[in-house]
């Protein structure tokens, strides 16, 4: 990520925690930004492709997990409020 | 999570024979039945809750790959067949290809950071180009266990 790489933190609030279909939603709106690079990183481990569901699938991100979005590329600031809007939208049950 | 702790070995099988992603989910929920688990009307219950999983939008994640699940009362621990379909099976996935490789998991019903470890663990093979090249060529149930067992053999429990 360079130093143009726009970045917010979100505390995933959901009891079933970031799972499959959200990280669908989340890989669908990221891969509307073809420009832009997209990591998600959980406290403490290393950074995952967040246009890549098996990369996600490796976040194990429960209820109360923060995880930092980093964005970076042309369209970096719609993207990220995309991206963090499908955690906004509280994930639906599974 | 690693895939040897909540895969049935005895519910691997190498070579489906149904043709669509429904008969795909009942055959392995039946080799999930034939392993020991579930009871009287469960196994219909437990295809029923996959399926239902499956239409608010599908389980195919792209590059062959397919991990149809669903939570369900009749288990106390998170259970996992594996199975692959060397022709490939039309499962409306995000990238428009046929599957090749599925990964079952059924959770019991207020367990959700074990859902999550075990899709950790199924990143962690399923990652490994190698890792799904071999799983592809298989031929037997055993040769699977064997691959999931040494993969997870060299990487570390989460």
């Amino acid at each position: 990520m360079t130093a143009d790489t726009l970045r917010q933190t979100v505390t995933i609030t959901n009891p079933q925690g970031f799972h499959m279909r959200p990280m669908a939603a989340f890989v669908e709106a990221a891969r509307l930004f073809p420009g832009c690079t997209v990591t998600v990183t959980r406290s403490g481990m290393v950074p995952v492709d967040g246009k890549s569901m098996l990369s996600l699938m490796g976040l194990v991100a429960v209820q109360g997990a923060e995880v930092l979005l980093e964005v970076s590329g042309p369209g970096a600031g719609e993207a990220l409020s995309a991206l963090v809007h499908v955690f906004h939208r509280n994930f639906d049950e599974e | 999570m690693r895939m040897s702790e909540f895969v049935i070995r005895e519910a691997i099988s190498a070579n489906l024979t149904a043709a669509q992603k429904e008969g795909v989910v009942r055959e392995m929920v039946e080799n999930l039945r034939l392993a020991g688990y579930f009871k009287g009307n469960e196994s219909d219950d437990v295809v029923k809750a996959i399926l239902k999983r499956e239409l608010l939008s599908s389980t195919g994640i792209g590059d062959g790959v397919a991990i149809p699940h669903a939570k369900h009362a009749s288990v106390d621990r998170l259970v996992g067949a594996v199975a692959i379909a060397p022709g490939g099976i039309p499962f409306d996935s995000v990238d428009g290809g046929s599957v090749h490789v599925l990964v079952m998991l059924i959770s019991p019903l207020e367990r959700p950071s074990d859902h999550l470890r075990a899709l950790e663990g199924v990143s962690r093979c399923l990652k490994d180009k190698a890792f799904v090249k071999s799983l592809r060529e298989t031929t037997s149930p055993q040769q699977i266990w064997d691959l999931i067992c040494n993969h997870d053999r060299g990487t570390p429990a989460v």
